[in-house]
C-alpha cells in the first residue's frame, strides 16, 4: 500500500522522534537512579590516614545510595575551620555537612537542621549520648548536629609508669590493668594522691607536664579539676557564682599549690609543648590523647615502651574526663538535608565508628559508652594495652566534662577560649595577686561575657 | 603633545560638526581619568569602603546578631579591665617597635650610603631578607628560638653559664619578644626607605658645610636630617598603621599570654569574635584601632603639609 510505504521523508521524521525521546528521557533516568552531589567539610585529621578512612565510608554510602559525595578536609591548623564556618555561615553558602569544633554547633544553632531524628535513632540502638555532648550539640529543645566520631578526643593522664613507680611509689600499670576493673589502689587515684606524686616527681627532675596557659590542653584539664571539687564560676543561667564559693576556692588553692611543682615555663605552653615534654622523656605526667605516644612510638620508641594511660585524678565530687568533641552539622541552606542525614547515621554506626577509631590507632572516641570497648584500644602497643584505659569505660566511673559547663554554651565558650580558669591560678602564682584580687578580676570579667 | 606628554584638548576647530556633548565629555581628560581609575575605586570600594561599613554595622548588633544595642559593644568593652590592658598594650608596642626600626633603620642606612656601590648591593639584599619573607614563616623560626622548654637561645646562654631566660613565660619577656621580632622583620623597610632619600641628598651641601668646618655629627643635624624629615615622617607612619594593626606575630609567639599581656588589637579582636563567637564585640575591639590611628595620622600629615608649605 502506498500509505503504508517508507518514505525517506517518513523515515527521517520517526529517527528523529526516536532520538528526541531518547535524550529527553536519558536526563530523567541518570536523575532517578542518583541522589544527587553531597558536599561535606571533614576536620582534617592529624593521623592523615585518618582521612583515608572518611573517604573511603564515604565512598561506600555514596555507592550503596548513588550519590556523590565530594570531600574536603578542613584544617584546624590556624583556625580554618573556623574561619570557613563563619565565612558559610555569613554568606549561606557552601558545604551540605561541615564537621563543627566544640562549641560552634550552638553558636550557629539557627543555621543548622535539626537532627533529632538521626541521633534519637542512634540513642535507640547504642544507648544514651553523653550529657557532655547534650550540653554542646542540643539547643533550643533540638539536636543540631550529631556527635562525631573523627576528631572527637578525651585527655586522660598519660603516665611514665617507670618513673610513677621509682619516684612516687605509685604503680599505675597494676591501678588501672588493661581489663575493665579496677586494681588495687585505684579508689586511691584522686587529686590528694595526684599532687604528692607531682612532688616527689618535681623533686627528681622530672616533674609532670601540665600547660597552665590559654590553649584547649589547659583549659580542659583545669576545667575538669574544679568540676571534680564541684568549683563552678558559672551555673546554668549565665551567674557568675565566683563570690563566697569555697568549692572554687578550695580548688584554686590546690591549683596554686600543684603549679609551684610544674615547669616554670607552663604558663606560656600551647597544645603542643605538653606532647613534646612526654615524648623527650622530661616528664612523668601529662593529659593527653593517645598521639603523644604515637609520636614517641615513631621518634622515641624508648619512651613509648614505658607509657600507659591512665584516667584522670578524682576529686571529692567523682572522676570528671576533659572532653573535646567535634559534631557534623548540616546547614538549613543545605540542598540535599535527607542525603546528608542518611550519610550521618550511617557514619555513627559502630561498624563505621569502629573502623574511624581503629583507623587513628585509637584516637577518635564515639559519643556512646557502648562502644568504649574497641578491640584496638586493648591491641594497640607497646605496651600492649597502653590506651585500653584512654576511652571513657564503665568501670572507671567516670563522667565527660567540658570546662565552663553548665553555663549558657554562648558564655561559657567566651570564657573558655579566654581561659578564664587558668588565667585566675597565672595571675596568683605567677603575678604575685592574692586569691581574692585574682576571683575579684575573673568575676568582673565573666559578668561582662553575658553583656550585650 | 605636551612638553609634559600629557594630551591636550583639541582645538574646537578640530571637533567636527556631528560630535555632540556626550562624546566631548567622554574625550575629557577628566573623564578618561576617573573611567582609568574606576577599577581601583572598585577594589578600594570592595575591599575596604564595604568591609568597613560592614564592620561598623556589626559593632552595634548583639552578641546573637538578632538585636542592634548601638554603642553597647563600646561600653562594654572600656568596661573590660583586660581590653584597657589591650589599649595599652597595641600603643607600647606599635610607638616602641617603630621607633626602634626607625632608628635601627637609618643607622643601617647610614652604613650601607657609606659602603662603595660594587658591595651595595650585595649587603642591601642581604639585609631585606627579613622584611621579604613571609612574617608567619619567620615568626615560626624565632618561636623555635624562643620555645619555652627547647629554646635555642637558652641553650647558646647555659654554653656560656647564664641561666635560661623564659622567653615566652614571663609577661615583660614576652612582650620584649614580639617588639623583637617586628622590629627584625620591618627595620629593613625603614632602611630602604632612608637609603633613598640619603641618596637623593645633594652632594654640594656636605661639601659647603665641610668648607664651613662642620662636624659629621652637625652635617647630619643640620643637612641629613631636615632634607629627610618628609620621608621619615610619611615611614614612620605607614609603619605605625601596619604594627598596629600587627596579627601574625604575637598570633604565632605567644597567642596574647601569658595573661593576656602580648595581646594588640587585631589578636584580641579574633580571640573575642571569631573564637569566643562574639563577632559583633570582636568587631568593635577591631574598630577602636581607627580613631588612634587617625589620631596619630593627623598630626604627622599635619606637620609633612606644614613643612611642604614652608619650602615652597
Amino acid at each position: 500500500m502506498a500509505g503504508n510505504r517508507l518514505t525517506r521523508r517518513r523515515l527521517l521524521r520517526n529517527g528523529a522522534g526516536v532520538i528526541a525521546a531518547g535524550a529527553l528521557s536519558a536526563p530523567m533516568v541518570h536523575a532517578q537512579g542518583t541522589g544527587g552531589t553531597l558536599r561535606c567539610g571533614w576536620w582534617d585529621h592529624w593521623v592523615p590516614v585518618g582521612n583515608n578512612i572518611m573517604r573511603e565510608l564515604c565512598r561506600e554510602w555514596g555507592e550503596r545510595n548513588r550519590v556523590e559525595v565530594v570531600s574536603d578536609f578542613i584544617t584546624s591548623v590556624g583556625n580554618q575551620n573556623l574561619l570557613t564556618i563563619a565565612a558559610q555561615a555569613q554568606s549561606r553558602s557552601g558545604h551540605d555537612i561541615l564537621a563543627f569544633p566544640t562549641w560552634e554547633p550552638s553558636a550557629h544553632a539557627r543555621l543548622l537542621e535539626p537532627v533529632d531524628d538521626v541521633v534519637g535513632r542512634l540513642e535507640q540502638k547504642y544507648g544514651k549520648i553523653a550529657p557532655a555532648a547534650e550540653y554542646l550539640g542540643k539547643r533550643e529543645g533540638a539536636w543540631r548536629a550529631v556527635p562525631a566520631v573523627s576528631g572527637t578526643q578525651l585527655k586522660p593522664a598519660m603516665i611514665r609508669f617507670d618513673l610513677l613507680k621509682q619516684h612516687a611509689g605509685i604503680d599505675i600499670q597494676e591501678m588501672w590493668p588493661a581489663k575493665p576493673e579496677m586494681g588495687p589502689g585505684a579508689d586511691r587515684w584522686n587529686w590528694d594522691t595526684f599532687l604528692m606524686a607531682a612532688e616527689k616527681c618535681h623533686a627528681a627532675g622530672v616533674p609532670f607536664g601540665l600547660p597552665m596557659g590559654q590553649f584547649t590542653d589547659a583549659v580542659d584539664w583545669v576545667g575538669a579539676l574544679f568540676r571534680g571539687y564541684g568549683a563552678s564560676m558559672l551555673d546554668e543561667k549565665g551567674n557568675v557564682t565566683v563570690r563566697n564559693n569555697p568549692k572554687l576556692r578550695q580548688a584554686v588553692e590546690y591549683l596554686v599549690r600543684l603549679s609551684k611543682f610544674l615547669p616554670n615555663d607552663v604558663w606560656a605552653w600551647d597544645d603542643a609543648s605538653n606532647n613534646r615534654w612526654m615524648i623527650s622523656g622530661r616528664g612523668a605526667l601529662i593529659f593527653n590523647p593517645p598521639s603523644a605516644w604515637a609520636v614517641a612510638k615513631r621518634d622515641n620508641p624508648q619512651v613509648a615502651e614505658k607509657i600507659w594511660q591512665a584516667p584522670i585524678p578524682a576529686g571529692p565530687e567523682g572522676r570528671f574526663v576533659p572532653y573535646l568533641p567535634y559534631f557534623w552539622g548540616i546547614w538549613s541552606f543545605s540542598r540535599n538535608k535527607s542525603a546528608a542525614k542518611s550519610l550521618l547515621e550511617f557514619l555513627s554506626e559502630r561498624s563505621s565508628a569502629e573502623r574511624q577509631t581503629t583507623t587513628s590507632s585509637g584516637y577518635d572516641i564515639p559519643p556512646f559508652q557502648s562502644m568504649s570497648d574497641f578491640k584496638v584500644w586493648e591491641t594497640e602497643g607497646p605496651p600492649q594495652g597502653v590506651v585500653y584505659n584512654y576511652p571513657n569505660k564503665p568501670h572507671q566511673k567516670g563522667e565527660l566534662n567540658v570546662a565552663f559547663a553548665p553555663a549558657p554554651a554562648e558564655i561559657a565558650v567566651q570564657a573558655y577560649n579566654q581561659a578564664i580558669n587558668t588565667k585566675v591560678i597565672a595571675r596568683i602564682s605567677q603575678g604575685g595577686e592574692s586569691i581574692d584580687q585574682a576571683l575579684a578580676w575573673a568575676e568582673r570579667e565573666l559578668r561582662n561575657f553575658a553583656r550585650g | 603633545m605636551a612638553a609634559d606628554g600629557t594630551m591636550t584638548a583639541t582645538a574646537p576647530a578640530a571637533v567636527s560638526p556631528g560630535v555632540n556633548s556626550l562624546q566631548r565629555f567622554a574625550r575629557r581628560r577628566s573623564t578618561i581619568a576617573f573611567v582609568m581609575a574606576l577599577p581601583l575605586l572598585a577594589v578600594i570600594g570592595g575591599l575596604v569602603v564595604y568591609p568597613f561599613f560592614y564592620a561598623l554595622y556589626l559593632s552595634t548588633l548583639n552578641r546573637t546578631m538578632v538585636r542592634n544595642i548601638g554603642l553597647g559593644n563600646f561600653e562594654i568593652l572600656l568596661d573590660t579591665e583586660t581590653f584597657w590592658m589591650v589599649i595599652w598594650q597595641s600603643c607600647i608596642f606599635a610607638v616602641g617597635a617603630v621607633l626602634l626600626k626607625a632608628l635601627i633603620g637609618f643607622i643601617l642606612a647610614h652604613q650601607l650610603h657609606h659602603i662603595p656601590a660594587k658591595g651595595q648591593k650585595k649587603w642591601r639584599g642581604m639585609l631585606l631578607i627579613p622584611w621579604v619573607m613571609p612574617p608567619a614563616l619567620s615568626t615560626l623560626g624565632w618561636w623555635w628560638m624562643f620555645d619555652p622548654s627547647y629554646s635555642s637561645i637558652n641553650w647558646l646562654l647555659s654554653v656560656v653559664g647564664v641561666p635560661a631566660v623564659p622567653w615566652l613565660g614571663e609577661p615583660n619577656w614576652a612582650r620584649f619578644a614580639v617588639i623583637l621580632v617586628n622590629v627584625w622583620v620591618g627595620a629593613p623597610f625603614f632602611m630602604i626607605m632612608y637609603l633613598a632619600a640619603l641618596k637623593s641628598v645633594p652632594d654640594q651641601l656636605y661639601e659647603a658645610a665641610a668648607i664651613d668646618g662642620a662636624t659629621g655629627w652637625q652635617g647630619l643635624r643640620h643637612i641629613t636630617l631636615p632634607m629627610m624629615r618628609n620621608i621619615i615622617s610619611i615611614t614612620v607612619l605607614f609603619s605605625l598603621i601596619v604594627t598596629f594593626a600587627n596579627y601574625d606575630i604575637v598570633r604565632v609567639l605567644t597567642n596574647g599570654g601569658p595573661r593576656d599581656m602580648t595581646h594588640l588589637f587585631a589578636t584580641y579582636a579574633f580571640q573575642v569574635g571569631i573564637l569566643s563567637g562574639n563577632v559583633p564585640r570582636g568587631a568593635a575591639v577591631s574598630l577602636f584601632m581607627f580613631p588612634l590611628l587617625a589620631i596619630f595620622a593627623f598630626f604627622i600629615l599635619r606637620d609633612v603639609t606644614k613643612r611642604n608649605k614652608e619650602q615652597m
